[in-house]
């Protein structure tokens, strides 16, 4: 116990942040950059779509990830909700505003792809309604925080909140098998194999990492000034403070 | 970190009891999931009619709707279905291979609307006939290459 009590240290995971942080921001620039050049031109068109399908190397990433950066807020409310982990409400806090930003870049690039291929920016239905309520959650996760002041508070209504929230994430995944839809069924996440071509599916593996590391390196950074401002008091932080203006003296 | 020196003092008597506690929050956190999990569950069953986007044919055979209710019909336009007249009036057939409707839109088709190829229709019930106002292509999850060498899109 008291050896993972040092792995939580707050001084310990600023340390590892910060080390992780150049890792996360260059796989993030490479992958980005090599998955939508590769997603642009090195592609072939679609059979049925042509090159409107170019669009799913955003949309999938983007609405894969705003799913799973859920969970894992899902994961960290349960975890500090039990165990009153600080770090794992840090991790939660820093995660919503990217999975807010994902979606809403899922809900963004999917209107843009529905209106040439479907003949519609916009329909009501199980799917598109459900990732808009994700959207909805994103958001009052993000302004319940806000609207409390006392962190250790607002730390136990947004942990609550998330996982009221949970419900949402198998209704978007399986709403395009539950009812009848517009928007087609899975490609990636299903038992039988991807019903993707190869040569397609690699560039949307890339941008799925890119994304991944992208929110990677916000959560470190995000996560990293939050354990300064919770930690100000403490002596490793004043030393850090120190050191840095040591530095821009010399 | 002064929760951690309070726990080595007496660490043996402590533990247990944080244990417990947090057996009692796991319960407790289950229980409320389950909840939620239930009422929704129930939700959703409620409202299963009302989430569904469209009819297939074969529902829409099997029971009388007003025609003074918007519906939307899903399926596939039937093979050699399509007749267009010289204004921009469609006629075509939405069929699940087991029942099948006629479909009368006047308007701009989207572009992956063919013969073979799924589709939403939008509109109000005529004489057995749809008369629509909006025809969405729903397509399907498959993503590959043309077949043959270029393909000019």
């Amino acid at each position: 116990m008291n050896r993972f009590n040092q792995l939580i240290s707050p001084r310990f995971v600023y340390r590892c942040l910060n080390r992780l942080l150049p890792w996360c921001l260059s796989f993030s620039v490479i992958l980005l950059l090599l998955g939508m050049g590769l997603g642009l031109f090195g592609v072939p068109p679609d059979a049925q779509q042509g090159d409107g399908f170019r669009m799913i190397y955003i949309h999938v990433p983007a609405a894969f990830l705003s799913l799973g950066i859920y969970s894992i807020i899902f994961c960290c409310s349960v975890i500090y909700l039990v165990w009153s982990l600080k770090i794992a409400d840090i991790c939660a806090k820093a995660s919503a505003s990217v999975g807010a930003l994902y979606t809403l870049i899922a809900l963004i690039s999917g209107a843009l792809w529905g209106k040439p291929m479907w003949g519609t920016w916009w329909i009501w239905d199980a799917r598109l309604t459900s990732e808009l309520v994700l959207l909805f959650l994103y958001w009052s996760y993000l302004g319940l925080r806000l609207s409390i002041r006392e962190e250790k508070r607002a730390a136990k209504a947004a942990a609550l909140l998330a996982i009221v929230g949970m419900i949402d994430i198998p209704l978007i995944h399986f709403s395009v098998e539950w009812w009848t839809t517009l928007h087609q069924g899975a490609t990636l996440l299903k038992f039988s194999k991807p019903s993707i071509a190869t040569e397609m599916l690699i560039p949307l593996l890339i941008m799925l990492a890119g994304f991944s590391f992208f929110y990677g390196t916000i959560l470190c950074i995000r996560m990293r000034s939050e354990l300064l401002k919770r930690e100000w008091r403490s002596l490793w932080v004043s030393e850090i403070v120190l050191n840095i203006q040591l530095n821009t003296k010399a | 970190m002064a929760k951690n020196t309070k726990n080595r003092d007496h660490q043996a008597k402590k533990s247990m009891k944080i244990n417990t506690i947090h057996r009692r929050r796991l319960y407790f956190l289950s229980l409320f999931g389950l909840a939620i999990v239930i009422a929704s569950f129930l939700v959703m069953r409620a409202l299963d009619k009302n989430i569904n986007l469209y009819y297939t044919p074969t529902e829409l055979a099997k029971q009388v709707i007003s025609n003074k209710a918007r519906i939307r019909v899903g399926g596939i336009v039937q093979q050699g279905s399509v007749v267009r007249t010289e204004r921009l009036e469609v006629f075509f057939t939405i069929t699940d291979l087991d029942h099948h409707i006629q479909v009368k839109y006047t308007g701009i088709l989207p572009d992956l609307f063919k013969e073979g190829q799924g589709v939403i229709a939008g509109g109000y019930l005529r004489e057995d006939a749809l008369q629509a106002d909006e025809v969405l292509a729903k397509h399907d999850e498959n993503y590959q290459p043309p077949k043959g060498s270029r393909h000019a899109s």
